[in-house]
């Protein structure tokens, strides 16, 4: 996507259909979600159960637990996680924030 | 027991330790929670290396030489397990798959590295800011690259993350640099350290050059730094030299150093206490990285900061201590395999305290002012801590009574360092006094689901 703030090099992945928030998207199978969501010109991932922040990720390396997405009805750390066929991811819902 | 040893991260400590013990005969078990090994600095190194090695350079794929460790027979690797207890010292409790498990171990070592100092700055939670760890590890693993990037904070691995982003065409917009002349000045002091570090010193200097030439402009002793931005970050704004500027960006790198994860070893209540040089605290350890539990040992950054180099060596060390406490290596064989290896560990460490010296951590972000967010997790601001204070709250724990502070899943990890500093100034009291959060189990959230679908059900009912 060209107006994403970041670009991934080149490393021959097949891409498959996942869909974020509602929203279609084509990512290379096996990488790391949350790098692919960022390639892919997502810049927001949830918002603060408190004050309805955007957030997206800091830390990468599941510390900080901003990257938090719903995955069938489970709160994970999108950082954590693989890209596979089919994924639907959603925001987490208010006042989850995996904890 | 299932094994004679446990080790908690795959890292250079991990790895080099779980060699050195299953070559002492020990069955070692080394639980990670990545996919594969290598941890935060060789992350996907065995898959990454012949990618993109040029880019990351030769000290990234040297850690295919600890990853070829695993091949070592008596060693079971647990990939993506999130470990969430330790109990008597022995016993492991973990989740893998959405699915709880346990493991008893005669020996623990925790290697669970550092993390990104938190930089609370104004702007700090918005998206598109990150730590420059966090951009390694998405260069690593992703190859992906933030194409409009402004590194802020200090320290070598600011230099690093720019040269491998210039290498990759990527060059970063500007640095905007926090450590003044009179740190410089400070760090001559401990020159022979650097004398000794010089390989460490070239390669800095070789990677200033690059960023030079490339002209990357650099900015130093930055002060007022704010990410401006309402739902991203489109720019940073400081003042350096009198003046006040902002740049448009559309991500932020933060780093001003690591501090050691002492999630684990705090979580079996190892006492703890503050090293003002790296201004962390840092776990109560022996030479052998033995702590106050005999059956745990704590090795690499997790112990103190010293760098990847120095993890490996540290975790053979402990590695050594253990198979001679398991009965497995006289003591006489343990000391002199250890002796050249404590000698390379001291020239390791040799460059510390002038890079400690030369980029220390930004002060005005270890007390941010006021309106800082500092706790990212329940958004609970600097000025609110130091309200807590004025209202009789002397230590980080009842700061969580006060206002949720460190009450999040992460724990207290992005902001417990900020938190006992502010609570120390505000009441006058030094940082040992004012003490740290208590960690308690969980270590990460566990959901009902994986507690439900845990193989030893009645164990995990405490
Ligand atoms: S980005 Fe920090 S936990 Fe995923």
């Amino acid at each position: 996507m060209k107006t994403a703030s970041f670009e991934t090099l080149s490393e021959s992945r097949a891409e498959v259909p996942v869909t974020f928030a509602g929203q279609e998207l084509m990512l290379p199978e096996g990488a790391n979600l949350a790098a692919a969501l960022l390639a892919a010109g997502i810049t927001t991932f949830r918002h603060t159960p408190t004050s309805g922040a955007p957030r997206a990720p800091f830390c990468m390396m599941g510390a900080c637990f901003d990257c938090v997405v719903e995955v069938d009805g489970i709160t994970r750390q999108a950082c954590m996680l693989t890209v596979t066929e089919g994924l639907t991811i959603s925001m987490p819902q208010e006042g989850a924030d995996g904890s | 027991m299932d094994h004679d040893l446990a080790i908690l991260g795959a890292g250079p400590a991990g790895l080099a330790a779980a060699r050195t013990a299953a070559e002492c005969g020990l069955s070692v078990v080394l639980l990670d929670e990545q996919s594969t090994p290598g941890g935060q600095i060789y992350r996907d190194v065995d898959r990454v290396a012949p990618l993109r090695g040029d880019i990351l350079g030769q000290d990234y794929t040297e850690g295919r030489t600890l990853t070829q460790s695993l091949t070592t027979p008596g060693i079971t690797h647990i990939t993506g397990a999130t470990v969430w207890a330790i109990e008597e010292g022995q016993r492991i409790s973990y989740t893998r798959e959405g699915r709880g498990a346990q493991l008893s171990a005669g020996h623990i070592l925790i290697a669970t590295g550092a993390l990104e100092r938190p930089m609370p700055l104004p702007g700090w939670t918005l998206p598109g800011v990150m730590t420059a760890g966090a951009a390694q590890i998405l260069l690593k693993q992703s190859g992906t690259l933030a194409r409009r990037a402004v590194l802020v904070g200090c320290g070598p691995l600011l230099y690093l993350i720019g040269a491998q982003m210039l290498r990759a065409g990527t060059p970063p917009l500007a640095l905007v640099e926090t450590q003044t002349r009179g740190d410089s000045l400070r760090a001559l002091r401990h020159a022979p350290g650097i004398l000794r570090g010089w390989r460490y010193a070239l390669k800095g200097l070789k990677m200033l050059a690059d960023l030079r030439r490339a002209g990357v402009p650099r900015h130093t002793a930055a002060h007022d730094i704010r990410i401006t931005g309402t739902d991203r970050a489109e720019g940073v704004e400081f003042t350096a030299k009198g003046q006040t500027r902002t740049i448009a960006c559309d991500t932020v790198l933060l780093h001003h150093g690591v501090t050691p994860n002492t999630q684990a070893a705090r979580s079996i209540d190892i006492p703890h206490h503050w090293d003002a040089r790296q201004a962390c605290y840092q776990p109560q350890t022996d030479a052998w990285g033995g702590t106050t539990l005999p059956t745990v040992h704590i090795a690499g950054d997790g112990a103190g900061i010293g760098g990847a180099k120095a993890a490996s060596l540290a975790g053979q060390i402990a590695a050594l201590d253990i198979a001679h406490h398991a009965g497995r290596l006289p003591i006489g064989d343990r000391d002199l395999k250890a002796r050249p290896l404590l000698r390379r560990l001291s020239a390791e460490r040799a460059p510390r305290a002038f890079l400690d010296t030369a980029y220390p951590p930004f002060a005005q972000a270890l007390t941010p002012d006021d309106s800082t967010i500092v706790c990212r997790c329940e958004e609970v601001t600097a000025g609110d801590i130091r309200r807590f204070a004025t209202m009789g709250c002397n230590g980080p724990n009842q700061a969580k009574a006060f206002g949720r502070a460190g009450m999040g899943p992460c724990q207290g990890r992005y902001c417990g360092l900020t938190v006992s500093a502010l609570l120390a100034t505000a009441n006058g009291q030094d940082m040992d006094e004012t003490g740290y959060y208590r960690i308690r189990p969980p270590l990460k959230p566990v959901t009902l689901g994986e507690l439900a679908a845990m193989d030893t059900a009645q164990d995990a009912a405490e």
